[in-house]
């Protein structure tokens, strides 16, 4: 349901009356705004984007050199592309099987005394702010993920993906930052996988149940089919959000130095567009070096914005199938 | 002995195989919820257990860290009242800002829209809730600094943190007012109210208790953000209480001042973890008292 349905009373003399008029488009305005908003960070950004980017002497998409105050300017986003990406897939591949059982687990299996206060807990780890996590991922976590990665690498250390880098110690490497990332998505997608599951249609379940089907079988043939968009829609934003992580990155993740040879592994480090804005802010000249973090930004702004619009198009689409 | 079997799930039609299924399901489940419920609680247990110490202290709230000496050589953690009242103020600004705007685009969404500018509104909504909180920060800094050339005041965190704010207190509000039964609005206009005033007298008190809800929880969100405030705020040992002017510290920016000396200063370390600590009892104080209001004063349809 969009809009309600009713309609005002007109006013008895001729047109409306003023009181509609001025809080109807104060409401209006207030919409208005929010488009303009988004429709301004666009062009803003692009506006300060597209000059720096002429003047970048290698490939914008290609190239790994990150130097823009030197002249002339090269920056590339390639290795902050690949870190991005990668983070954040480690982190929704982690998140979201836990998500989905804990959200069958709130809907289905946690008796009645438990449901709403586990509830409050899954949402209360939504709460901690990042910052929170990046100095208890880099203090606390990060020393004790040590043996498993060197136990991974160890054994899984032919498949680049997994191999061996010895210029990060301490942990702190994209597979450590893709676990906090994952614990940090995770309330977000549990919480929107909650609401779809709680909305399957009780008579299917019930059927099933009826016709002699497990709580497993019920749950397979009647809830997780149903809610499959959800899920995906969820994903889909719990993947914007790590993609958009700023202060966790920043303090866990460390950094490659500038020149260093391209790794394939997750147990290197890098940095993401995030984290490259915040941390370098300090070094925002005019002209071409604030332009190329715009320009990132930009980057980042488009990544975002293509996740979660497709978030909202398979949503949209389920609705539409489903009214 | 057959109803024993029959009690068990096996036998009378139902194979082990199948039962066998069920039981690891369930299982597995019970065990995704306890690990999920694990980094909760050792993160918990570290901010608190490390943070604790530095903020039973009334120097913490307060002082403000003047005076701090080069860290190694500074043996007092002192205050963080100039952080707590930044924190503070720039989440007060941004709700000032904010929610009147998110109420009315509820209202809008709800009360008034119909076909495709609501619909653009709505997407728009969606859109600026996924907006990264740096890119927000980056958008606010290319227009202030870059294109108007003003210098940055305390209030710039607070426009960056409007458009992080926005969506998720227009979102709840939208779905406080679906919740209001048609016939009381039907009633009002029956009687001949006018549709402003039936949204102002009878629409918005129903759902306020929701609204409130909704941007309590906006607030906790906007007092824990940090990318705006490393690209908007520099951070600074004194007090300030002018968002208009000038430096305003906050608890992220301190804990990042601090976080690089943290391994080898013990006393870096305390003022870290009592930050650390103080946000996020600042937090989860302000998400437990907005659920405790929705709870205790949902409508009832």
């Amino acid at each position: 349901m969009n809009s309600i349905e009713v309609t005002a009373p007109e006013s008895t003399k001729s047109g409306r009356r003023p009181g509609d008029l001025l809080f109807g488009g104060s409401a209006a305005a207030a919409g208005w705004t929010v488009i303009v908003a988004v429709v301004l960070i666009a062009v803003f950004l692009l506006a300060q984007a597209l000059p720096a980017i002429a003047q970048d002497h290698v490939n914008f998409l290609t190239s790994t050199d990150w130097a823009p105050n030197d002249k002339p300017a090269r920056f590339g986003i390639l290795q902050m592309l690949w870190t991005t990406v990668m983070s954040s897939v480690i982190a929704v591949v982690i998140a979201v099987p836990f998500s989905v059982a804990i959200a069958l687990f709130l809907t289905h299996y946690a008796p009645r005394w438990l449901a709403g206060t586990a509830a409050t807990l899954i949402d209360l780890l939504a709460a901690v702010p990042s910052i929170i996590f990046g100095v208890w991922g880099f203090t606390v976590l990060a020393p004790k993920l040590v043996p498993v990665q060197d136990a991974l690498s160890g054994t899984l250390g032919w498949i680049p993906l997994f191999g061996r880098v010895s210029s990060v110690s301490g942990g702190t490497t994209i597979f450590t930052i893709g676990i906090v990332l994952a614990i940090m998505i995770l309330p977000i997608i549990t919480a929107l996988t909650r609401e779809v599951f709680s909305q399957a249609p009780r008579s299917h379940q019930e059927a099933a149940l009826a016709l002699g089907a497990t709580k497993w079988e019920m749950i397979r043939t009647a809830v997780l089919p149903f809610g499959r968009p959800g899920i995906i829609s969820a994903t889909m934003l719990g993947l914007g959000r790590a993609l958009g992580e700023t202060i966790a990155v920043m303090f866990i993740l460390s950094s490659l130095p500038d020149g260093a040879p391209w790794s394939w592994s997750i147990f290197g480090g890098g940095t993401t567009f995030a984290a490259k804005i915040a941390s370098d802010v300090a070094e925002f000249t005019p002209g071409v070096g604030t332009g190329s973090y715009i320009a990132a930004g930009l980057v980042l702004f488009v990544l975002t914005f293509v996740v979660n619009a497709g978030a909202r198009i398979v949503i949209e689409r389920r609705k539409a199938f489903s009214e | 002995m057959e109803r024993a079997w029959h009690d068990a799930g096996l036998g009378g039609g139902r194979s082990g195989a199948r039962a066998l299924k069920n039981t690891f399901a369930t299982v597995l489940i019970w065990g995704a919820f306890l690990i999920a419920l694990i980094p909760l609680v050792w993160i918990m247990w570290s901010v608190l257990s490390k943070g604790l110490h530095p903020i039973l202290n009334i120097t913490w709230w307060q002082k403000d860290q003047s005076g701090v000496g080069a860290p190694g050589f500074d043996h007092t953690v002192r205050g963080a009242r100039h952080a707590i009242v930044g924190t503070l103020l720039v989440a007060f600004w941004t709700s000032v800002i904010a929610i009147p705007v998110a109420i009315m685009t509820a209202i809008y969404l709800v009360e008034y829209g119909a076909g495709r500018v609501a619909r653009a509104v709505s997407f728009m909504v969606d859109i600026l809730s996924g907006v990264p909180s740096i890119v927000a920060a980056l958008f606010v800094y290319t227009a202030w600094v870059t294109i108007f050339h003003w210098k940055l005041i305390p209030l710039c965190s607070s426009l960056a943190l409007v458009l992080l704010m926005v969506p998720v207190v227009t979102r709840s509000t939208e779905e406080m007012l679906k919740l209001v039964p048609n016939e009381l609005r039907e009633a009002s206009y029956a009687l001949g109210v006018p549709k402003w005033k039936t949204i102002v007298k009878v629409v918005l008190p129903t759902s306020m208790s929701g609204i409130i809800t909704g941007s309590l929880l906006g607030f906790a969100r906007v007092a824990g953000e940090t990318a705006p405030l490393l690209l908007l705020a520099s951070y600074t040992p004194y007090l300030n209480e002018n968002s208009f002017s000038g430096i305003m510290a906050a608890l992220p920016t301190m804990i990042n001042n601090n976080f690089a000396n943290m391994s080898g200063d013990q006393v870096s370390a305390d003022r870290v973890w009592g930050a650390a600590c103080t946000l996020i009892l600042l937090v989860l104080v302000i998400n437990l008292v907005g659920r405790l209001i929705a709870r205790l004063t949902k409508v009832k349809s």
